[in-house]
Parts: structure tokens; sequence; C-alpha cells
């Protein structure tokens, strides 16, 4: 039964295009005020040697900011009704979307702290395993085979170290 | 030397055993980057671009531009036997691709679709070898004003002949230039913008925006849509692949428009996208029974088959002569050369000839090993096809975490990599264009270099783009002309009666 209600919200809207185009500009109109202020900081003026260092960015930027508020308000002056009131994401759609960010995000903390090659391994067989809905072996088989390849592939025959993680708890293998 | 003698010697350059193995290699790997969705050739290449660095050059070059030929290729595998573009340029193959396949002609439709491929660069790589050495002598007479006109004319460009709206397109452009200007200003040497963060002072690599991007961004839309792979049954021959080339050569008008158009829109920044869009819409505007397309007609497959490839290949004209790259993945390819220690621009071709005559020889090569690799791999890149999603997710966010990381050997640029897959999901669903965004990375500093020392020689006057000579003026006027053309063209329609275009309806990245 909650199976089955939970399977009827996935096509819900989320969210508009309309909220979305907001959030986002607004969301670029930030960080461009936050670069001009940087850039304000080093100078935007005419120094010695010609234009101080903050000169460039802050013109870029100030076009950015510029722009994100000519979003905003050609956003504002299209009348409702039209592409922009149409879903942006519906429920099951995000729930998919947010199923490989997470994870993803997750495995660049593992990364982090493990190494990629032991943090890999993990991410693989987990998300063939809950996602990919393959059994354990499987799962596990293909992960540890990937990462040995990759292992032998950068390591070896390129030579490229890749991270090992802030514990590096198999540094006594030499490697 | 004349410049066939310069082919020769490229010739000479390029078919040495290991460079024909790193082709195929390069081929082999493009076109599976090019089948699997969230994969592309501009990611592909930034990934496998540190991996290159123990190369010569020369060699590297090779292996990367073959990956870009790989991927052209393998982008028309997905669209037509499972009706999923691998690539943004091969979503206008599906619109005669995957009826065929339906209609148990993939064989066909694949030999037609690999073959308009190839005959579309081989001519696009011609023009290239007989046009880039005029353009890169004309070239070695401009100055920071000149190619700061260059520069404009690109970017404006993009505002005006794109679809997207100009604010965003703008705003994206801009967002490129602010990232490349973040860290070590590097003309007076002054950090800015690091926010008092030390590993920001080498700046935001358009390595890492392009993985993010295109790579994370791309898994994350083909998640959303819950891709479910449906494939189309496939027989390809040497008998059907013969049987198809007796009948390609008529539709030869279809063929020499379509490589100009792709020719064209590959050396202005358009790009293969665009331009295989235009011309399937020129194809069926012209042709005598528009109706039956969409219905899986061989000529609605050659049209953009061919344009995509010229286009692809004639994008990297500008990136050697002026060292302005015409698509996304030339500008990684020229962000390279940059790593590698080569100037990209005219004085490569008198610095380096080995290089650009070894690279433009490859050309020719790596189509014709591509067209090998291809014909006789269908059913091996169609298996890798198969592999469902939950496996083949992972893999690639491990593949690019890699990427990412060997660009500097930094954990901060993988960090950044999501951000940007983050940035690129919602800029690819809202339309903000991720072209122009990527080449203002790439060309960020560059360009400021330009501006500041053109600056620098008139003072502050920004009149000088006009006023240094006819040339920067001229390019100048017709920039301005780009950037306002959206403006222009409507009011030449207001003067004119309306006449609603095939080409106008269709989307265009």
């Amino acid at each position: 039964m909650e199976q089955s209600q939970e399977a009827d919200r996935d096509g819900e809207s989320v969210i508009t295009y309309r909220t979305v185009e907001y959030i986002v500009a607004a969301v670029v109109l930030a960080v461009s005020i936050l670069f001009l202020y940087g850039s304000y900081i080093v100078g935007i003026g005419w120094g010695i040697v010609g234009p101080q260092s903050g000169w460039y960015p802050f013109y870029v930027t100030l076009i950015i900011a510029l722009c994100s508020i000519a979003t905003i308000i050609k956003t504002l002056r299209t009348p409702r009704g039209g592409k922009l009131e149409q879903t942006f994401i519906e429920r099951g759609q995000l729930k998919r979307v947010l199923l490989v960010l997470v994870p993803a995000a997750l495995f660049v903390l593992g990364m982090e702290l493990i190494g990629i090659y032991y943090a890999g391994t993990i991410y693989i067989a987990l998300f063939m395993r809950y996602i990919g809905k393959y059994p354990w072996w499987r799962a596990w088989l293909l992960a540890i085979v990937i990462n040995i390849i990759f292992f032998i592939m950068f390591e070896i025959w390129f030579a490229v170290p890749l991270y090992r993680g802030i514990y590096h708890f198999y540094g006594w293998t030499g490697y | 030397m004349s410049d066939v003698a310069f082919l020769m010697h490229g010739f000479a350059v390029a078919l040495t055993p290991a460079n024909i193995g790193f082709m195929f290699l390069g081929v082999f790997l493009g076109v599976i980057i090019g089948v699997l969705p969230g994969l592309g050739a501009a990611n592909g290449i930034a990934i496998l671009l540190p991996l290159t660095f123990s190369m010569t050059p020369t060699s590297g070059i090779i292996m990367l531009s073959c990956i870009y030929w790989g991927a052209l290729f393998g982008g028309a595998i997905a669209s037509i036997l499972f009706n999923i573009p691998g690539e943004p340029w091969s979503v206008a193959t599906t619109f005669e691709g995957y009826p065929l396949a339906k209609q148990g002609r993939a064989g066909e439709a694949l030999t037609t679709s690999f073959s308009s491929s190839f005959f579309g660069a081989l001519c696009a790589v011609i023009i290239l070898t007989f046009v880039a050495p005029i353009v890169a002598r004309f070239a070695l007479r401009f100055g920071p004003p000149e190619f700061f006109a260059v520069y404009l004319l690109t970017f404006f460009s993009f505002v005006g002949m794109g679809k997207a709206s100009p604010y965003k397109v703008l705003a994206a452009m801009m967002i490129g230039f602010a990232l490349a200007a973040v860290g070590i200003d590097t003309i007076t040497g002054t950090p800015r913008l690091t926010f008092g963060v030390s590993k920001l002072l080498t700046g935001f690599d358009f390595l890492i925006a392009v993985i993010g991007l295109f790579g994370i961004g791309e898994i994350l839309l083909s998640m959303e849509e819950g891709l479910k792979f449906q494939q189309e049954a496939v027989k390809i021959n040497p008998r059907v692949v013969l049987q198809t080339w007796a009948k390609l050569p008529k539709y030869y008008i279809i063929f020499i428009r379509s490589m100009f158009i792709g020719v064209w829109m590959g050396v202005t920044p358009g790009g293969a996208t665009p331009a295989s869009f235009m011309s399937y819409g020129v194809a069926q505007k012209m042709s005598k029974q528009p109706e039956n397309y969409g219905t899986g007609i061989i000529e609605g497959l050659v049209a953009p088959e061919t344009a995509a490839h010229a286009a692809g290949t004639s994008a990297l004209l500008p990136m050697i002569t002026l060292g302005i790259p015409g698509s996304p993945t030339a500008a990684v390819l020229l962000g390279g050369l940059l790593i590698w220690g080569l100037e990209p621009g005219p004085l490569l071709f008198v610095q380096k000839p080995d290089f650009v005559w070894g690279l433009i020889a490859s050309m020719y090569i790596g189509n014709v090993a591509g067209l090998i690799v291809v014909l006789s791999g269908v059913p091996f890149f169609a298996a890798i096809l198969r592999v469902p999603f939950g496996i083949i997710a992972p893999i690639i966010v491990e593949i690019c975490a890699v990427g990412a990381y060997t660009v500097h050997n930094a954990m901060l640029d993988v960090w950044f990599m999501i951000g940007f897959g983050i940035v690129g999901y919602f800029f690819k669903k809202l339309e903000y264009p991720m072209a122009p965004l990527v080449l203002a990375i790439v060309l960020g500093d560059k360009e400021e270099a330009s501006f500041r020392q053109s600056m620098l020689v008139s003072q502050g006057h920004l009149s000088i783009v006009f006023t240094s000579s006819y040339l920067s003026g001229g390019l100048t006027v017709l920039a301005f002309i780009m950037l306002f053309w959206p403006l222009l063209a409507k009011g030449v329609r207001r003067i004119l009666p309306k006449r609603a275009g095939v080409m106008a309806d269709r989307p265009v990245e």
C-alpha cells in the first residue's frame, strides 16, 4: 500500500522552471557580487603600470551581475502559463538524480579519506548492489576487478600516482 | 617548401608505428566515449589529457585528436541503434537513423552515416590543409588589438548566433572569464579573487570545468531521464556496406551542401551540433518530399552526419592558425597545446612545422582508421552500450574523479568537479550555454592579456580596437554586427515579409 502511494507521487512536480530560473539567476548574482568585492579589494583603478589587477575581473563580473538582473526581469515579465510554468523536475526524477549525486559526493569524501582505489571499489560495489540491484558477489567482483585494472593502468603503465587519502593505511605495501 | 611538401613531411611524422598505434587506440577509445552517454569528446579528452604528458606533443595530439574523430563516429552508433544520442551533434542523426533501424535497415543506416562522416571530415581536412597556412601567414601580422578583435568576434558570435537568451549566453561567457581570472594575475603577479584560500592561487583549470560540466552534469541528466536501452537488431556485413556505398553517390548535392554548412559552422564558433541541425533543416527544406523526413530516409541521415563531421574537423582550423578553438573539444585540445608548452597561433606553423603538419597528416589517416574501426566494431560497441546504467554510472564517476585529480594532483579539484557537475545540470536545463563558458575559461588569460596590452598602448582608450588598423577595426565592426544580430535580424524581418524557417524551430545547443 505504502509502496504504491510512493510510486503515485513520483510524477508530482517538485518545482517549476520559473522558480528555478529565479534561484539560479539569484545565485549567479550573489556570486558575482562576491567577485565584485574580491576585485575591488585588489584595486580596480588605473595604476602606475596600467590597469590594476582587479580592473578586468571587476568589469567582467559587473556584466555577469547585470545579465542575471536582466534574466530575473525577463522572467518576471514573461506572462504566466507558458513554458516557465512547466515542471522542472518530478519527484521520481529528483530521487534518481539524488541517487547518483549523493553517492558520488560520498565517494569523493571517501577518496579524500582512504584514497581513490579503496573508495572507488566500495563505491562501485555499493552502487551496483543498492541502485543496480545486483547480487553482492557480482558487485564486489566487478568493483575489485575494475579498480585493479585502474591501478595497473595508472600506477604502472602511465606512472601517474593517484590520491592515496589522508589515512594512507596501506603505505607499508610500498604503494 | 610548398604546402604539399610540408604535408608529405607531416605524413612522414605521423606514419611511425608508434603514432599509428596511438591513432587506433585513440579512435577506439573515442568511439567508446562517443557511444556512452555521459562521456563526451570534450570531457573524454580532458580526462585523458594528463596521461599524454609523458608522450611527445606530436604523439599526444595525434592520440587526442583521434579520440575526437572516434567520438564523432561513435555518437552515430547510439543514435541509430538505441535512439539515444551519445553526443549532442548526433541528435539530428536519430531523426532518420532510428526509424531506419526499426525497419531492419540498421546496417544500411550505420554504413551511410559512417561514410558521410568520413567524407565530410576528409573534405574538411583538405580545405584545412590548404587554407590553414594562408590564414596563419596572414595572422602573423596581428598585434594585440587584432587578436583582441578576433576574440571579440568569436565571443560575440556566440551571443548573436546562439538560440539561447543573450543574457544567459553573456552571463555564461563572463562566468568563464571570471573563473579564469581567479588566482595570480599573470601581468602584475598579484593574487586576486582567492578569498584567502591558498589552493585557489593556481586558479580554476578549464579541464576541471569540462569534466564537471560535461561529465558529471551529463550523468545527472541521463539519470533524470531514467534511460532504458532498447536496441534494434543490427546486421552489418561487407555486402550491406558495399550495397550502401553503391547507393550513396547519388546524394552528392546534399553531401556537398552539408559539407560547406559544416565547414562554415566549424570555422565560426558554431560547432558540430548547430551544423548538424542546420544541415538537416536545409536538406528537408530543399527536398521535393519534405513530408517524408522523419520516416527513415537516407538523405536525412547524410546531411547531419556530413555536416557534423565537417564542422568537428574544421573547428581545428582557427585553433591551430589563430589559437581560437571553434568548439569545446577544440578548446580542450588547445588547452593541451598550452600545457605542452606550445603557443597555438600563427607562429606554430613557423616554429613547429613537424607538430602542425604531423597533426594535419594524422587527420587524414585518423579518419581512415576511424572508418575501419567503426565498420568492423559495431557489434562490440553496441554491446558496451547495453551495459546497464547501474554498473556504468559509478565507473564513469570514478574515471571523471581520476581525470580531475590528475590535472594538478589536487583533491580540491575533485570537489570542484562535483560542484561544476551540479552547475552543469542546472545550466543545461535552463539553456545557459556551456560552449562559451568553457572557451572563456581556456582563453581567459590570453584574452585579458591582449585586452590589457591594447589598453596600455592606447592609455585606456577603448577606441584602439577600431583605430589601430583597418583589420582590427573591420573585425570589431563585424563582431558588433554579430552581437546585435538578433536585433538586426528582427529589423530586417520587419521590413521584409515573414518567412518562417525550418531551422529556427529546431533546438540548438
